[in-house]
Order: C-alpha cells, then structure tokens, then sequence
C-alpha cells in the first residue's frame, strides 16, 4: 500500500513541481565551466537554465541568453554540477531498524525529516542530491530514499522523483554488531560472525526466489486467462528482494574486506543478480577486477581509516586503484560534516592516488548519479538535465573552495549573501521577541523572578 | 658534496627520500654527512617573510643558514635542488592522540584514556608507540611534531610534546611533560545518546544537571587547593607529609611552571575555566573553545591561546550559522588571540593542513593559517624558541613541498625532522604499491 501510495503521491509532486519550476530563465556565464561530461571544462563559458532544466552549456560567446533572462556574472568563478552524495544519512528520524536481520520491508522514505538543517547545510557545501540509507545493522537492510535538496519542501516533495529504487545491505562487523555489545537497547542476535551475515542473505534469497515462482506462475495463469487464480500472500520482507531478483531494485552493499566483497558477489551471482554498488568497499582495492567483472559500482571514502579493525588496511589510494582497473567510483560521506565539502574529498585522489582533474570531479558528480541510475537527470552540465549547479568562488577541487551560490532545479537553495541576509533578519527577530519578553517581564513584575531568569548560581 | 638532481628526486619522491633509511624505519642518522642544503627554492621562513631562490642549511639537528642564493653551503652537504619547490617549517599537530591509539573501534589499543577523573600524575609519555602506523602516515603530509595529549576524566593527565619520527619515545621526546590537560566539566545538554538509544543525561533536569556541574568544579577546586596546600608543605621542606604523585604533579601547574590545557567548548565552561585558571595563577591555553566567538577580546586581552577544536566539524546548534566553524578562526584572530590547529584525533592527522586551510576563504589570512600549524603552536606549546619557523638555531623540522603544503594537491617530496631526512614510505603507501601492480585477473572461464 504504502508503495502505490509514494507512487502516487510521486506523480503528483512532478506535476506540481512541474507547474511550481523556476519560469524566468537564468544565465550564469563567465566563469570556467567543469561539465563532468565529454565537454570538460569551458574557460568563460556560461550555462543557461529554464523551467528547472539547462537549456545551454557552452562559451561564453556561444550561449544567447532570453531578452527576460537573470544574468549572473560569474567572471572569474568556478561552475560545477550539483554535488551527489552516494551515501547520506541525514534527513531521516530514523536509520536503523536493528531488531531483526533482514528489514528489508522498512523504507527511509517513510521518515524523511524535512526539517534537517543538513539539507541546508549541505547545499552550503555544494550537495544537491543526495542517498539518504537505511543503517549498516542487517546483512539486508531496508529501502532508502533520494532526496534533493530542496530546502524549504516537505518530505514528498524533498524525494527525488522517479528514482529508480534501491535497498542497503551490510557486510563484516555492523551486521555482526562486533562493536555494539554491551550496549544498553542494541539486542544480541544472529548472525554474529561472516559466515552468518552470509547465510543470512543466502536463505533470505532462498525464500525470496520461491516468493517469485509463486508469482511468477500466478501471473503466467492470469496471463493465461485465469480469471479464478487465487494470488499468493503479499510478503512486504521479500517483495522488495523479488525487485532485486527481477533487476528493478538495485543493491547497495555496506562492505570493508576484500573477502566479504567477493563473497557476496558470488552468493549473488549463484541468485542471479548483480551488486549495483558497494558502499565503503575500503578493500575494493584488493579485488578491483573481481568487482568490475561482477559488473558493481564502488563508492569509498577519500581518507578515512583505522576507526575500526576492518578499517585498519584502508588507504586513500582506494579509489584511484579501483578507477583506474576500470570501476565507477564515487566518494561519499556518511556524514553531515563530511558531505559539507565533498569537493575537497575529491581532491584528496588528485593528491593520493594521481586521479585528473576530470577524474576527480566526477567521482562527486556522474559518477555517484551512474550508481543511483540518475545518470540521465544529474551528475553533469549538459542541454536537457536537472538545473543542479554549484557555483564556487575559486578553483573548486581545492581547500580554500568556497560555495558562493548552489541551485536545484533552477532554484536557489543556497546563496552566501543571501545567507548573510537571513540571518539579519533573525537576528532581528530575536531582538524583537527578547523586547517583548522584557516587557512581557515588566508587567509581571510580582516579585518573583520571571521565568528563564534562572536561579542560585547560574550566570 | 654530493648533489641529488630533481630527476632522481622525481624517481624517489614516491617511495622513499634521498637514499637514507629503510623502509618505514625511523630515519638512520646520515651515513655520510649530518649537513642537507634545500636550495634554489622558495623559502618560507614564516617568521621572516619569504626568500624567492633561497637556501636553507641544516647541520647536527638543526638549522644553521637561511638565506638567499649565495648562502655558503659547507662541504659534505647532501643538497637537494629545490628550484619550483617550497619549503616550510614542519608542521604541529597541536593536539593528537598519535601514538596513542591504534584501531579507534578496539580498546585494546587504547591507550590515551585511563579510568577515574582526577589523573594529574598520568603521562601520555609513558604510554607513546613509537611504532604506531599512524605515525608515519601523518608524518608523509608535512606534520612533523604534535602534542600527544592524553582523554578521559577531569584532569586527564600531562601530554607530551613528540617529533613524528625516532626509534624510541626518548627520540621521539621534545617536552616529556608539555602541559596539564583538563577535560573541562559541562553542564551536558542531554542530547538523543548512542544512535537514539538513549544517553546519560536525558533522565536529568538542567537543574540537576547543573548541580552536578558545580559540584565536579568544587572538587576540582579541592583537588588544586590540596596541591597547593601540598606544595606549600613540601617548599617548606616539611617531612610529615607523605610523598602523593598525584598532588605532586598538580602543583607543578600552580606557578604557571607548566601549562594547563583546558578542553573547553561552551560559554560557560569558557568562562569558568579563565576564572579558575585566575585564581589559581595557572598558564592557561583554551582547546576547542568552540563557541569562543564573544569571548574573542577578552581572550586577546589576557593573552590566553586557542588551540582550535576542528573546523571540519558541523556548526555547534541548529541555528548556529553554516559556516560558523570556518568564521571562528579568524575572528580569534582579528581580535588578536594567539591560536593554533588541531585535529584531536590520530588517524586523520595528515589532514591538519585542511582545517587551517579551510578557514582561510572564510576570513583567516594565509599567513596567519600557516602560521597557526607552525610557530602559533609552537609557541604555545612553549617551543617556540626551538621550532616552528625556519630561523638559524632552531631544530631541522623542515619540509620540502612543490606548493603550498594547506592546500590538498600539494605533494610533500621531502620531510626534514630535527635535521634529517626522513622517509616517507608508510602502511598506505605499501599497500598502494603492492596493490596497484596486482596482476590483472585472469578472466574467468
């Protein structure tokens, strides 16, 4: 039900978000363009957008802007696609559901938290769209959400329309609850080794392939004509894993070891379906051919390491190594903070592991939207794609970057001088109702201490 | 002389450096000469400005020529030509757990937090790995030195001042005892604890809370008022007074003889922490001081340091602007406060030259961001005399760069501690090696 529901509801935000896109067109020219597409980079180039879509990308000189355009003059700034976040926590009331093993049927799209100050924030950073996970706690974990970051709309209309679905699975110590115990409303339960995170999936799969002949035969007998067949109970656990039997929901699996990695590559090839994305893979490195032959995706961490024993051989070179035996990588952050300057991760390959220009910045750009199947809405600054641009006042793959302005669907949800101009305004707002408190306080003025004055000792 | 051409340094610079020392081993003392020249290259001295087409002399350890081209290179230097290199002062890491820890998730390796809150007599000295990975790791991206600085309870114990490189701590050494660190109380503010499964003040009002405060500040008050008492009796060459390591090492604090660190984020820990520090005539210095953006004039006016919490931290309340961790430094600044960076942690270490660098769009000058990894701390950490800037007399902690070492893709070629050449090889480095020529796989038939 609740599925039909978002489907619905999904329809209807487009047409809405439709109607509500931005109309004037807008034209930001001047600056170097980073297209993260076969363009490259355009030296004074200039992108237009209308409607939430670019309508033009090129130099300067070639893209004519509407007599009604909004001119930005981006002289001497840097122009990048909208930042993707391939792995994101935030915006959610909840992330784990920890209780069982397999929570394949709870979905983060049921709790989206619109009023996550990280969605702004991570606009502040460049982030335009981002994978908001289910938690690392069940070898099969539930269905997550994409989101845009369209600050200011409420849950539905934060969901990424027609985003092709997706579910979290976890590998190695999580699963395992290796370095949970003890802890107070965190229960024991199995598996609590790699041989049971393994069998875990393999029997979840068991059941899940004998749920798909079921229906698979009914709907060969209504497809027959059988108007009298009785359809097999809907089980919510398994449907989502007959999706990823069928190939239209795809897997993105929580992994450290290299062993782990390959083991479930092959328990899913012996189900026959494919791992569409590692997440983490921190020792992808040491089987990037076996990924790339299981036809994966990766997404890592620039830099990170030695948090925990299956961190401990992680290196920053990870995602060169595996870019260059031919996988697409991303970098993600896992984190409110991380994600704040995801560009900045990006260099880190640059300066580890030799990565170009190019090859950095798509691992923030196209290539997190190829492991999300946006590759066709997102991901690069090219004639027809979402108006999700960032623009920076200097050279972006760099620590001293600075966003000065990031859209989303041709919309601004972030603006440093706007942001200044906001906050002003709040603080005139506090101004305001801390003068009517005072003299809410004056006349209530009985001898007591007014509420929130505090008492005996505090400052 | 002997004189390494940029070729060949171009062939070294990804595996080792120079010739010297095997691999990931602590830098063996030069086997030819114990004097290095960098010349031709861009010299930032950071305490005197910058020397185009400069040279840098070091000889035994330390520092003995920094100038320009015709600065006499004695005979016997291994010279490095730095022509389009940069070089810099080492830099600080002003506040680690490097050596300290290993594997954050596995207690076993933790060795930078004892049980208990009252641990003045604990020595972050007695426990430094020389051998941790995380060493070298931190050491190939230009940190030279750090303050290894020990957690946990109240006062949490005296942190040690290391160069990133030496066979044994005592190599290792550069101020055993390099300050008192306090793990300032608060007053807590609930929060959603672990993962939502409930944390320890949610069952507590503010009120309770903040008796609860000023209780662990009145017993800090009793601990320092017995050390002083302690201190009393022992000046006064009492012998009724049994020897107590704990008050001991407490009073070496009380005449600012050794300076007290206290880690320090809210208004109110902030506050209450200078007050403390007045009363009792302690050398103080502020880590993290997170929300210290009003405190700025009073904290230039009393001259009390900042060692920053990190600025690749989220803003520290909803409402707190996005930027509000990048702003904070340079606000210090402007007003005047001495303040230095840090990463508080061990593994991510190398990324110090980032958090300076990050404020920098943000309102911090460059030079006042390089200065904060190098001499700032240094001189708060009371060396400054010794490190921190390349001046004739101070200790080779020196690096060569072919840029500027805050901005990422800056590459380190060369890392200089107390005068030597030190290799640049590390755990990530190896397994990148191996990996990267993994052959390809056989395609499976």
């Amino acid at each position: 039900m609740s599925r039909s529901l978002n489907l619905v509801l999904g329809l209807t935000l487009a047409l809405a978000g439709g109607l509500a896109a931005q109309e004037q067109p807008v034209l930001v020219t001047g600056a170097t363009v980073m297209t993260a597409s076969d363009a490259g980079k355009i030296e004074n180039g200039a992108v237009l957008f209308q409607n939430g879509r670019i309508t033009a990308v090129g130099p300067a000189s070639e893209v004519d802007a509407p007599s009604n355009a909004q001119v930005i003059d981006a002289t001497g700034k840097f122009v990048i696609p909208g930042i993707i976040d391939a792995h994101s926590h935030i915006a959610a009331d909840a992330i784990n559901e920890g209780s069982v093993a397999v929570s394949s049927m709870v979905s983060i799209m049921d709790v989206i938290d619109p009023t996550d100050i990280s969605i702004y924030r991570e606009a502040a950073g460049g982030v335009t769209t981002s994978h908001v996970m289910h938690g690392s706690a069940n070898p099969i974990g539930g269905q997550n959400a994409i989101i845009k970051h369209r600050w200011g709309q409420d849950a539905e209309g934060l969901l990424f329309e027609g985003a092709p679905p997706t579910i979290k699975f976890a590998l190695g110590e999580n699963p395992k609850r290796s370095n949970f115990g003890g802890i107070p409303g965190i229960p024991d339960r199995y598996p609590q080794s790699r041989m049971g995170v393994m069998d875990v999936i393999r029997q979840a799969f068991t059941a899940a392939t004998g749920y798909k002949a079921e229906w698979d035969a009914h709907d060969a007998r209504v497809a027959g004509g059988d108007r009298n067949a009785i359809p097999p109970r809907r089980d919510l656990q398994l449907e989502p894993l007959k999706q990823i039997l069928e190939g239209t929901r795809y897997v993105h699996a929580h992994s450290y070891r290299a062993d782990e990695i390959l083991q479930l590559m092959r328990v899913a090839e012996e189900f026959g379906f494919r791992i569409h994305t590692f997440q983490h893979v921190l020792e992808g490195y040491r089987v990037a051919d076996e990924i790339r032959e299981h036809g994966a995706h990766a997404s890592t961490f620039s830099d990170w390491w030695a948090y925990k024993v299956e961190a401990y051989e992680a290196i920053p070179y990870n995602a060169a190594i595996m870019t260059e035996r031919g996988i697409v990588v991303s970098l993600n952050s896992d984190s409110d903070e991380e994600a704040r300057h995801l560009n900045q991760e990006a260099a880190k390959t640059m300066k580890w592991g030799g990565m170009t220009e190019d090859q950095a910045l798509a691992m923030i750009t196209i290539n997190p939207a190829i492991q999300l199947n946006l590759e066709d809405r997102v991901g690069s600054l090219e004639v027809g794609k979402d108006a999700d641009l960032v623009i920076y006042d200097n050279y972006p793959l760099s620590s001293f970057a600075k966003v000065r302005t990031t859209f989303v669907d041709g919309e601004v949800v972030f603006d440093v001088d706007r942001d200044m101009e906001m906050r002003q305004q709040m603080a005139a707002e506090r101004t305001r109702l801390l003068e009517m408190l005072g003299e809410a306080e004056e006349t209530d003025e009985a001898g007591d201490e007014a509420p929130g004055s505090g008492n005996g000792g505090t400052r | 002389m002997r004189r390494l051409t940029t070729t060949a340094l171009a062939t070294t610079a990804l595996a080792t450096t120079l010739a010297l020392g095997s691999l990931a081993a602590p830098a063996a003392h030069a086997q030819e000469s114990d004097t290095y020249a960098v010349t031709g290259a861009t010299i930032h001295t950071v305490a005197n400005g910058t020397i185009e087409n400069g040279t840098i002399v070091m000889r035994a350890g330390q520092i003995v020529a920094v100038g320009g081209a015709d600065t006499p290179i004695p005979a016997g230097a291994t010279i490095i030509e730095g022509s389009g290199k940069h070089v810099y002062p080492g830099m600080v890491d002003a506040f680690s757990r490097l050596g300290l820890t290993e594997i954050g998730a596995v207690s076993a390796t933790n060795d930078q937090s004892e049980m208990g809150d009252w641990n003045p007599h604990l020595e972050a000295y007695q426990a430094i790995h020389p051998a941790s990975e995380h060493i070298p790791v931190a050491r190939a991206n230009g940190i030279t030195h750090t303050l290894a600085a020990p957690g946990g309870g109240t006062i949490s114990g005296q942190a040690t001042l290391i160069h990133l490189d030496g066979w044994t701590v005592e190599e290792m050494r550069i101020e055993e005892s390099a300050g008192m660190v306090i793990s300032w109380p608060r007053v807590g503010g609930g929060g959603r604890g672990f993962f939502g499964f409930g944390g320890g003040n949610q069952d507590r009002s503010f009120q309770q809370r903040l008796e609860q405060y000023e209780e662990d500040i009145a017993e800090l008050d009793e601990w320092f008022g017995a050390a002083a008492h302690y201190k009393q009796a022992m000046d006064a060459g009492s012998d009724r007074v049994t020897r107590d390591l704990q008050l001991e090492q407490l009073a070496r604090v009380l005449d600012g003889g050794l300076p007290v660190i206290v880690q320090a984020n809210d208004e109110r820990q902030i506050t209450d922490a200078i007050e403390f520090s007045e009363k009792w005539g302690l050398d103080l210095v502020l880590a993290g001081a997170e929300e210290s953006r009003d405190m700025a004039a009073t904290l230039a006016e009393k001259g009390i340091p900042v060692i920053l919490g990190p600025v690749q931290r989220t803003p520290s309340d909803r409402d707190a602007p996005y930027d509000e961790p990048n702003t904070l430094p340079g606000v210090l600044h402007e007003a005047g406060v001495e303040i230095a960076f840090a990463t508080f942690n061990s593994s991510d270490s190398r990324t110090l030259p980032y958090e300076a660098a990050n404020a920098v769009p943000f309102g911090l000058p460059h030079d006042a961001a390089l200065e904060a990894v190098t001499l700032g701390p240094a001189r708060i950490l009371g060396v400054g005399d010794r490190l921190g800037s390349l001046e004739t007399g101070k200790t080779g902690n020196v690096i060569v760069a072919d840029g500027d070492p805050l901005e990422i893709t800056t590459r380190i070629e060369h890392v200089f501690i107390k005068g030597v050449p030190v290799d640049l090889d590390n755990k990530h480095r190896r397994l990148w090696e191996k990996y990267k020529n993994r052959p390809a796989k056989a395609t499976t038939t």
